[in-house]
């Protein structure tokens, strides 16, 4: 993360945990992870005021007529640009519930009322807004936050901010609401800035922001290139250089329904945001918090236009994980959805390598990996497809097949094995005895391959040694 | 190097090539690990007409395969034949600062920054300088981000026509729409700076800086502030007021807290380049709002920068300036709601007394040191402990010492086993401030006392201090106080503590000499051979091997090896291997 602070968990606590509880035994609590506290924090650009806060208290609207509402309206709305700062909960109290009781009555009033809504309001509501909403988002809390374990840290002014949000949303969805006059306020600099507030880790707010976000798409046209592109950038800045952003989740389910609407064929742009975007987000090591909503994005766009499938899977098989068995299970299990809405034709340009992969995968020695690309030949789509292809996948995956049946140190895993070879014998069993049969053969012949590499980088070696006598004056670099 | 050797024909390219095609990536990457190799087999010629052009169209492959490519072709001037040929290596190198990968793209500019060195002035225009022109005007972020690092390393050598060419392509990725294309630009806005003519850094990277130092993210703006502090060391001094102070004073009370933590963090570095006016004018004020900024992160990155920047202030006015106005916002940093800021004004604030001198330090450090040895927080009080070389040079320990007497005994019991041992680190430094006398009476029962810590970590590190701890004070003052607690402790009912006295032996017995050795420690050493518990006896050889070249011959044949000859027969057996270990280490065999 940002700021690299020394250890702070090995020192945090050290000061009000009883020495006697670690003298007794060193490992004790070790198993009991310890609770973190839910903390609460304010945004960062707050300063503390010195003097309280003082807002006249207005009139309810209810108890005005209907001609002086507008402009209570407005005064309401302007009233609520003051900030309270949060973390102070002493302060201001009797402020903080005016506004509080406030933002309730602009809540309803928005929704009910006819008429209030002219053309002076918009910059009003969007500067009132823009001002509670708008904010450096604090530094997260530890640095090494781990959204699966740690609890988020929440948003101290949520109270008010939640109000704020619902009044918005209202707003934007209040049948009186004119695209055309509020572009004027609601403009790229106002979304750059709501984009930004997805990294909030308070899951509160960025549940709020994915509504917002989701009307203002839907109803300024004029901003949808924009949205798209500036959630390119976060993403591309995501994956390329900070691996850390709160709203990837958030984010990608707006995308979800955004592709389910693109017309077809497919602009180019848009391929180029599942192929250079999309797809590496797949290398986050954090995919776990938002693989569903890829997986989902990933297959919307294959229902779309199925010649992507061979650059989907070819992205796949590139980034594929070598060292972590969860990301791998993950991979798999968003494989089989691909695989799930795959056209035949589709499925002949990319078996090969495909199977490779997963004779791979079944031959792995973590059984959850095994089992998960085991779990293919329950599939009865998948396994009409293999059977329909089994004279180029069988010689793929049997030789990978045959050994783990023997090998694998999980009973299930050689209990399953057992099931998928006796599946392929039924398909084509003239190739399978085939295979079987030279089983023996191809491996010797594997081994000579390999023996003949090594002879070869040996006397590729043995040149290299006497090129270097010879050219005494080069260096020659070996690596 | 083109002696047509008859084996070269052994191995025509194609072989080479189908192990770089190889479908096992592991293959792939030996195979690309050992590019030199192959090379070389080809000889120059082949390299430059076969083996390159391969390499640059089969760019696809595995980004960590790319990697190694990448790596290797910043060292391949000599396989292609030479300076004169240099240039060949650029199309691979092209297309590999153009991949998404970061690191494959980072490794390509690298590569491609190192031979751009070795190409002729000529060269560099007809080859090297297209190939950054193509890159900034890349359709995909990656190629435009990589052409920042290169403008650099080509300018001072091409033709003024051609140094227009690449100030006007910095200046656009400047603007460029992608945030990551200007956070390239602005983070190698500095190096650039460093090799442009006075005139243009006044007229165009000013305007540059400017422009990146009030972009709409934050992350582009902070990476501006450390831009600025190079251009500001580039600038005469009558200049620096009007073309970069305003905006670094803008950066100061930047909204974002980013932002303000990178003026924070290269304070020192900006001090240096403005100069003392400025210094005084500007900066310490700046400073005093850092130390009192409303994020934790911003006052922890400004209380790291707290002895460096007074220590730099000018002469004439450092004691004023510090006292009337940096003190103040110390005194307030001591008693923060935050730990690190804290712990970080405290791995600093010794650093003052030598600046402040005797008095000062009397009257207005002190009492802060003594609350900072007070704190809960167990990482102040070790910064404190670890820094107290500063004040011994100023003031004397003793002052600190009946404050800092509680504080070790507090360290010293902590629950958290790395603060024991953080403290135990401490332990040789402390008592040699501290002197002997002091050490004995108050410290000596607690280096004691870890040696029958429950943790091993601990016992360890004491065994370790125990050895420092008679290097200071002499073999004479640990055989009367530590050697007659080690050894009492062979006699122990738990076997842990047994051999934690084989251990101190292992350790002390060079330090203390032959005579206390022999005398004192072998004969305890050579009982406990008979310890019932396997692992104390096959420790009792290994102490033997270790000490054995610290004994003489006589003892080690009458004394010595008897008794390992008795150990090498044991049943159990790890005690027989590594009395056979010792045995033939010492060559008693």
């Amino acid at each position: 993360m940002f700021i690299s602070m020394k250890d702070p968990k090995a020192m945090s606590s050290a000061a009000t945990t009883p020495p006697s509880v670690d003298k007794v035994d060193g490992f004790s609590r070790k198993s009991v992870r310890k609770a973190r506290q839910k903390r609460a924090q304010s945004s960062s650009q707050f300063r503390s005021q010195d003097k309280p806060i003082e807002l006249v208290q207005l009139p309810l609207l209810k108890d005005v007529s209907a001609q002086e509402q507008p402009e209570l309206f407005l005064k309401k709305v302007q009233q609520c640009c003051t900030l309270f700062d949060f973390m102070d909960t002493l302060s201001d109290l009797k402020m903080k519930e005016y506004k509080r009781s406030t933002l309730n009555e602009l809540v309803d009033y928005v929704t009910v009322s006819r008429g209030y809504l002219t053309e002076q309001t918009y910059p009003e509501v969007v500067k009132m807004v823009s001002y509670n909403i708008f904010r450096t988002l604090p530094p997260s809390d530890s640095n090494e936050f781990d959204p699966e374990e740690d609890e988020p840290t929440l948003e101290a002014s949520w109270p008010h901010l939640q109000l704020v949000y619902e009044f918005f949303i209202r707003f934007l969805e209040s049948q009186e609401f004119q695209p055309s006059i509020a572009k004027k306020y609601i403009d790229q600099k106002f979304v750059l800035q709501l984009l930004e507030l997805f990294d909030s880790e308070d899951p509160r707010e960025r549940d709020c922001l994915k509504t917002v976000l989701h009307r203002i798409y839907g109803k300024f046209l004029g901003l949808r290139a924009f949205i798209r592109k500036q959630i390119n950038n976060i993403f591309l800045c995501f994956v390329y250089e900070t691996e850390h952003f709160n709203g990837v989740a958030e984010l990608l389910e707006i995308l979800g329904s955004i592709i389910n609407g693109f017309a077809l064929p497919l602009k180019a742009e848009h391929k180029q945001f599942l192929v250079k975007v999309l797809l590496p987000l797949h290398t986050v090591r954090s995919l776990s918090l938002f693989h569903a909503q890829l997986a989902y994005c990933i297959v919307q766009f294959l229902e779309k236009d199925p010649t992507l499938t061979e650059p989907v899977i070819r992205g796949l098989l590139k980034f594929w994980p070598k060292t972590c068995s969860q990301k791998e299970v993950m991979f798999l299990g968003e494989l089989e959805e691909i695989l799930d809405v795959i056209e035949p034709t589709q499925f002949v340009k990319i078996q090969e390598p495909l199977f490779k992969l997963i004779a791979r995968c079944v031959s792995s020695p973590h059984f959850q990996v095994a089992e998960r690309a085991l779990y293919y030949w329950n599939n009865e789509y998948i396994m009409s497809l293999i059977e329909e292809n089994s004279s180029v996948i069988l010689p793929i995956m049997f030789a990978s097949l045959y050994r783990i049946s023997k090998e694998h140190w999980n009973p299930a895993i050689s209990a399953l094995i057992y099931n998928v070879l006796k599946a392929f014998m039924e398909m084509n069993s003239a190739l399978f005895d085939e295979l079987a049969a030279s089983y023996k053969s191809d491996r010797q012949r594997e081994r000579k391959k390999d023996k003949e590499r090594e002879d070869l980088w040996r006397k590729l070696e043995e040149l290299e040694l006497r090129r270097g006598i010879q050219n005494s004056d080069g260096v020659i670099p070996t690596y | 190097m083109a002696g047509a050797d008859s084996d070269d024909s052994l191995y025509p390219i194609a072989v080479l090539i189908d192990e770089l095609r190889n479908e096992d990536v592991q293959l792939r990457l030996n195979s690309i690990k050992k590019l030199s190799t192959i090379a070389l087999a080809l000889g120059v010629e082949r390299t430059r007409t076969e083996l390159l052009p391969f390499l640059t169209d089969t760019i696809y492959d595995e980004d960590e395969v790319l990697l190694a490519l990448a790596e290797q072709l910043g060292n391949f001037t000599m396989l292609v034949g030479g300076p004169e040929y240099v240039h060949c290596l650029l199309p691979p190198l092209e297309s590999l600062a153009t991949v998404e990968e970061t690191v494959v793209r980072d490794k390509a500019v690298e590569s491609l920054r190192k031979i751009s060195h070795e190409h002729s002035p000529v060269d560099l225009e007809v080859h090297f300088e297209p190939l950054v022109k193509r890159l900034a005007s890349g359709d995909w972020f990656t190629s435009r981000t990589s052409a920042c690092g290169l403008f650099s390393v080509c300018y001072p050598r091409v033709s003024s026509t051609v140094k227009a060419e690449i100030r006007q392509h910095f200046r656009t990725l400047c603007s460029d729409d992608t945030p990551m294309v200007r956070r390239a630009a602005a983070s190698k806005l500095g190096e650039f700076a460093k090799v442009l003519e006075l005139e243009y850094v006044k007229s165009d990277i000013i305007s540059l800086f400017t422009a990146l130092a009030s972009d709409e993210q934050d992350s582009v703006r902070l990476l501006a502030v450390e831009a600025g502090v190079s251009i500001a060391t580039l600038l005469p001094q009558e200049d620096l007021e009007a073309l970069v102070m305003p905006t670094l004073r803008q950066a100061a009370e930047d909204k974002s807290w980013r932002v303000r933590y990178m003026v924070a963090d290269k304070f020192s570095d900006l001090q240096k380049a403005v100069g003392p006016e400025i210094t005084k004018n500007d900066l310490v004020p700046a400073f005093q709002n850092l130390l009192k900024d409303c994020e934790a992160e911003v006052r922890a990155a400004a209380a790291n920068k707290v002895k460096e920047f007074c220590e730099n202030l000018p002469e004439d006015s450092r004691e004023t300036i510090i006292m009337t106005h940096i003190l103040p916002c110390v005194k307030e940093l001591v008693s923060d709601t935050n730990q690190h800021v804290k712990s970080a004004l405290a791995s600093v604030i010794m650093g003052l007394s030598t600046i402040l001198g005797k008095d000062n330090t009397i009257e207005h450090l002190l009492p802060l040191f003594l609350a900072q040895l007070k704190d809960e927080c167990p990482e102040v009080r070790l910064n404190i402990i670890s820094n107290l070389d500063c004040v011994n040079e100023v003031i004397g320990i003793r002052q600190l010492s009946q404050s800092l007497l509680p504080a070790i005994v507090e360290l010293a019991e902590d629950a958290k086993w790395r603060v024991r041992l953080a403290i135990i680190e401490y332990m040789p430094l402390l008592a040699g401030q501290l002197g002997v006398e002091f050490f004995d009476e108050k410290l000596n029962s607690l280096c004691m006392a870890w040696l029958v810590d429950h943790v091993y970590a601990i016992r360890e590190a004491a065994t370790c201090n125990l050895m420092k701890l008679v290097e200071k004070f002499g073999a004479e003052w640990a055989q009367n106080t530590i050697v007659p607690k080690v050894l009492g402790m062979a006699n122990d009912p738990n076997y842990l503590h047994r051999m934690t006295t084989l251990f101190c032996i292992n350790a002390l017995s060079e330090a203390c000499g032959q005579e206390i050795t022999t005398k004192h420690m072998l004969p305890v050493v050579l009982k406990m051979s008979n310890d019932q518990v396997a692992n104390v006896r096959f420790n009792v050889a290994k102490s033997l091997q270790k000490i054995g070249p610290v004994l003489d011959s006589n003892c080690l044949q009458t004394e010595v090896k008897p008794v390992l000859e008795k150990l090498a027969s044991d049943l159990d057996i790890d005690v027989k291997y590594f009395a056979q270990e010792a045995i033939s280490v010492l060559a008693l065999a």
